[in-house]
């Protein structure tokens, strides 16, 4: 029975539209198990959402936010595998709760990302001319800029807080999408087929998102996948000072951030949050760079 | 009748890839004495790869095997880095084939010319500037003072391949392998550098391994030749004996050579035959 | 043998002038460039400074200021004017010096940044050597052993560069090398000591200590340098010993590194001496890059190990609502990345030697 599957799949004659899709997800499935840094990278991608989603189950009952000043700072222990915070908190629950406020800032920040970096890329490599000069200038000041400080000013404005903190890091995170979705959109944009649909009468926004987008994901998503560790560690440099997610939700940087006058003595109070940020942010640095062997090897 | 130098005997070429292992050049036996010979192939087969095996240049992740392979009586199978490294350029040398390629681009001239000497003889400054200088002569450069300034990108084909003799003989090795040494130059040219090429082996007493594809040149330039296919020699034979050669491969060769002298209404291919492979 | 004295022409002057032209060009459109970014530089710190709910005539006037004194203030900041004159207004105060005040150290933030630059790019460019000296070689190593177990251990030293957040790395490495094994100086730029007797000359302890003949204050600030120096180093040169592997790559596979063999160069000699200097102008670029980067990366290791530089100055100011002085910062460090990176990518572009083959 999976035998016949498994020929349907990786059929070289697909016979439909839903075969061809679903052999190539298929294909490309198989691609990035067989391949060892994407599947560590995606192991660890997946633990992190599975971490995120059921971090009251893995907390063993120790809830984030309860404190417990009789015993602060404590050492890990049977009670607390990971110790104690300054404030007698279970660092072990704060460290898996904090995947939550991880993920949502990596999430939000790829939902905002990358609609307008294609969308401006995408027009701008379609339509050229001014418009395609406008645009670039456009992305270029924006690429030019520097992340974190930027990030800081925005708060600093704004006030703390995670929807800030996307907008600041989405500011200058855009940028990169703009210029990959217009340089595949510029490969492709006098090709034949597009020229085919043209001439059915097809209109610009459907082309741009019916046939030029498909083409244009998978630079996109490898991209994605390797700024990820960029942004979170942005992120938690933000949470590092004091901007992020606030208190008392539990936050990678800005635990580490607590934990940094009991450094000498308590050292793991800061240390194992920044362990997560190091393991996620090497997770997604893996799993982009399998990625990219994959769908792009020129690039390596 | 002449001394054979150089000896090989089965020599083969692997090279391990992920799932299978492709054999560049399959027990290949040959020597040479102090003559031209000739190895003429198609692409893939294992014609240069030979030529680098000869050399120690096969790059990684390749396997050199053979029975025997000597130069001057020495063991090239024995050969550590270093004894390598006495030899190239110095005993055997290898004229490349494109110089947009084979010519550092960042170094003049006159540096990348002098350099052959100064690994291998005895020179200061001043003297490896003069033997460039009169190499650069060799090869029939005009100016050769305003080249020996120049950068390879400023140069044309066959100021290049001249620069790459001029480069390779320098040392005065007593071995050149020729590497397709025309392939990359425009047919006005191509004439220029053989007939240097051919004064040049013939004034040094040198003996030569002409590789190619093109089965004419090397006929006309060589005292012998081999014919290579999938990996194997097919034939061997004297140049001027190519009419009477045995293998169908070779006279399927020979045959589709164009002629102005003889115009045929067809061009003859080369069908091929797969158990030639065996 | 006409064809080849034709092409023996190495730069006849019609074609030097030609060049001459074309970089002048070039230049032109490299500080167009510049201009119109440092704009949308500014235009995106007007904007902030327009978000803050502090009301920035309150600042100026005092919070029981009448109405009388709250317009004049009004119109002195130029506030009655529309957006896009004010916008100018800032441009020109910005260009001119003027950042205004900062509420916190009470100077004009100008002088504060003049104060504090120093001290970042003093650990940027340790920083920066750091990286140059390790992840060159690094990369060297690395691509010529590719597949290697050096080229394994190097690449994987490079992904935890990427990998690991730089104020955490700080501070384990305080914990470590100043905590337990006491090798180098804790936090700070000097000890306590000799800041008393610490004139600047430069802004650059280092320098100015040599300067002074102090031969003490120059190693008690070399030990307080060394550790946030190195942290931002590692990152340095996890990202140089990529790119230069990954040049060094397509070096090594190019037809006169075989060359240089047949020759009769070993390998190493074929590597250093002949790939090597290949990749020179690209790798500058990228020590460029690496440098403007670490401007960044700066602002964190400043927090954790109190360097007093622009990364604190500008935290500091962040934590007091000093906008001014946070925007002030945020357009040096702005302007100077950016100028960094335009000039490195306009020179990648100017010696790039795929331009230079026929």
């Amino acid at each position: 029975m999976t035998d016949t599957l498994g020929q349907w799949l990786m059929s070289e004659a697909p016979m439909s539209r839903r075969q061809a899709i679903f052999g190539r997800i298929y294909r490309n499935a198989r691609a990035v198990v067989r391949n060892p840094t994407a599947l560590v990278g995606l192991v660890i991608v997946v633990a992190l959402i599975l971490v995120a989603v059921f971090a009251p189950w893995l907390s063993l009952g120790q809830s984030p936010l309860t404190q417990d000043l009789a015993s602060r700072l404590g050492p890990p222990s049977a009670a607390h595998w990971f110790g104690t915070d300054e404030l007698g908190r279970d660092i072990m629950a704060r460290t898996f709760y904090g995947a939550q406020a991880t993920l949502t800032i990596v999430f939000l920040v790829a939902v905002v990302v990358v609609p307008i970096g294609l969308v401006v890329g995408m027009v701008a490599g379609y339509l050229g001319g001014w418009v395609d000069a406008v645009l670039m200038r456009i992305t270029d000041i924006f690429l030019a800029f520097p992340r974190l400080v930027l990030a800081l000013a925005f708060a600093a404005a704004l006030g703390p807080g995670i929807d800030n903190a996307v907008i600041a890091i989405s500011l200058t995170s855009w940028p990169a999408y703009a210029r990959i979705a217009r340089s595949e959109t510029l490969a492709i944009a006098r090709s034949d087929f597009i020229q085919a649909a043209v001439l059915q009468g097809a209109s610009t926004p459907r082309i741009l998102f019916r046939h030029i987008l498909p083409l244009c994901l998978s630079s996109v998503i490898v991209r994605l996948t390797l700024d990820m560790a960029g942004i979170i560690l942005t992120a938690a440099g933000l949470g590092f000072l004091g901007l992020g997610a606030q208190p008392p939700t539990p936050e990678w940087g800005a635990m580490v951030s607590s934990g940094r006058d009991v450094i000498l003595d308590q050292w793991w109070v800061a240390t194992i949050p920044g362990i997560a940020i190091f393991v996620v942010s090497l997770g997604f640095n893996l799993l982009g760079d399998g990625l990219r062997d994959i769908f792009d090897p020129k690039s390596a | 009748m002449s001394d054979e130098a150089l000896i090989v005997e089965n020599l083969n070429v692997t090279f391990p890839g992920r799932t299978s292992v492709t054999h560049a050049v399959r027990d290949a036996s040959f020597t040479l004495g102090r003559e031209r010979l000739g190895i003429v192939g198609e692409s893939g087969s294992g014609k240069s790869t030979t030529g680098r095996a000869l050399l120690g240049l096969v790059p990684r992740p390749g396997l050199v095997t053979a029975k025997r392979m000597e130069y001057e009586g020495r063991d090239l199978r024995a050969n550590t880095e270093r004894d390598w490294q006495n030899l190239r350029g110095r005993r055997m040398s290898m004229v490349m084939q494109d110089p947009k390629f084979s010519l550092n681009p960042v170094k003049t001239v006159g540096d990348q010319i002098g350099e052959t000497a100064r690994l291998h003889l005895r020179t200061n400054a001043a003297d490896a500037k003069r033997r460039t200088l009169a190499m650069l002569e060799a090869v029939r450069i005009r100016e050769p003072e305003l080249v020996h300034r120049l950068y390879p990108h400023q140069l044309s084909g066959g100021m290049g391949q001249r620069v790459m003799i001029a480069m390779m003989l320098i040392a005065e090795p007593d071995l050149l392998i020729a590497d397709e040494p025309t392939s990359a130059l425009d047919v006005t040219v191509q004439n220029e550098v053989l007939r240097i090429l051919d004064d040049l082996v013939r004034e040094r007493g040198m003996r030569l391994i002409f590789i190619s594809h093109n089965l004419t040149v090397v006929a006309s330039f060589c005292d012998r030749v081999l014919i290579m296919y999938g990996g194997r020699i097919v034939e061997e034979c004297a140049a001027r004996d190519l009419q009477n050669a045995k293998h169908p491969y070779t006279r399927a060769l020979v045959a589709a050579t164009p002629s102005l002298d003889t115009p045929r209404a067809e061009l003859a291919t080369v069908t091929r035959d797969p158990t030639w492979l065996q | 043998m006409s064809t080849e004295a034709a092409s023996l022409d190495p730069a006849p002057p019609r074609d030097l002038g030609r060049r001459a032209t074309g970089i002048v060009r070039r230049l032109a459109g490299l500080v167009f460039s510049l201009a119109v970014t440092f704009l949308g530089l500014t235009a995106v710190t007007f904007f902030i400074s327009r978000l803050t709910k502090i009301d920035p005539v309150l600042a100026v006037a005092g919070d029981k200021a009448n109405k009388q004194a709250y317009d004049a203030a009004y119109h002195a900041l130029g506030l009655d004017q529309p957006v896009p004159v004010q916008y100018l207004i800032y441009v020109k105060r910005v260009l001119t010096g003027d950042m205004g005040m900062s509420v916190l150290t009470s100077n004009p933030v100008f002088t504060d940044l003049i104060r504090v630059f120093p001290a970042t790019f003093e650990l940027s460019t340790v920083a920066v050597i750091i990286g140059v000296l390790v992840g060159v070689p690094a990369g060297v190593v690395a691509a010529a052993r590719k597949g290697r177990w050096q080229d394994q251990v190097i690449r994987v030293v490079g992904l935890f560069g990427y990998s690991v957040p730089v104020f955490w790395l700080g501070l384990v490495g305080l914990f470590l090398f100043y905590g337990k094994l006491g090798w180098v100086s804790g936090p700070g730029r000097l000890d306590v000591v000799y800041q008393a007797t610490m004139t600047p000359i430069t802004g650059v302890v280092l320098v100015d200590a040599l300067l002074q003949g102090n031969w003490d204050m120059f190693t008690n600030a070399f030990a307080h340098l060394i550790l946030p120096a190195s942290i931002l180093g590692y990152f340095s040169l996890a990202y140089i010993a990529r790119m230069t592997r990954s040049f060094m790559i397509d070096q090594l596979g190019q037809e006169y590194v075989v060359a240089a063999r047949i020759k009769g160069n070993s390998f190493w000699q074929a590597v250093w001496r002949h790939a090597f200097p290949n990749i020179l102008v690209p790798l500058i670029t990228v020590i460029g890059l690496s440098y403007a980067s670490l401007l960044e990366g700066a602002v964190l290791t400043e927090t954790v190990f109190a360097w007093p530089g622009l990364g604190l100055y500008i935290t500091n100011a962040l934590f007091n609502s000093d906008m001014n002085a946070v925007l002030g910062g945020a357009v040096l460090v702005g302007a100077v990345f950016i100028g960094i990176n335009q000039i490195c990518d306009f020179l990648y572009k100017v010696f790039d030697p795929r331009l230079r083959t026929p």
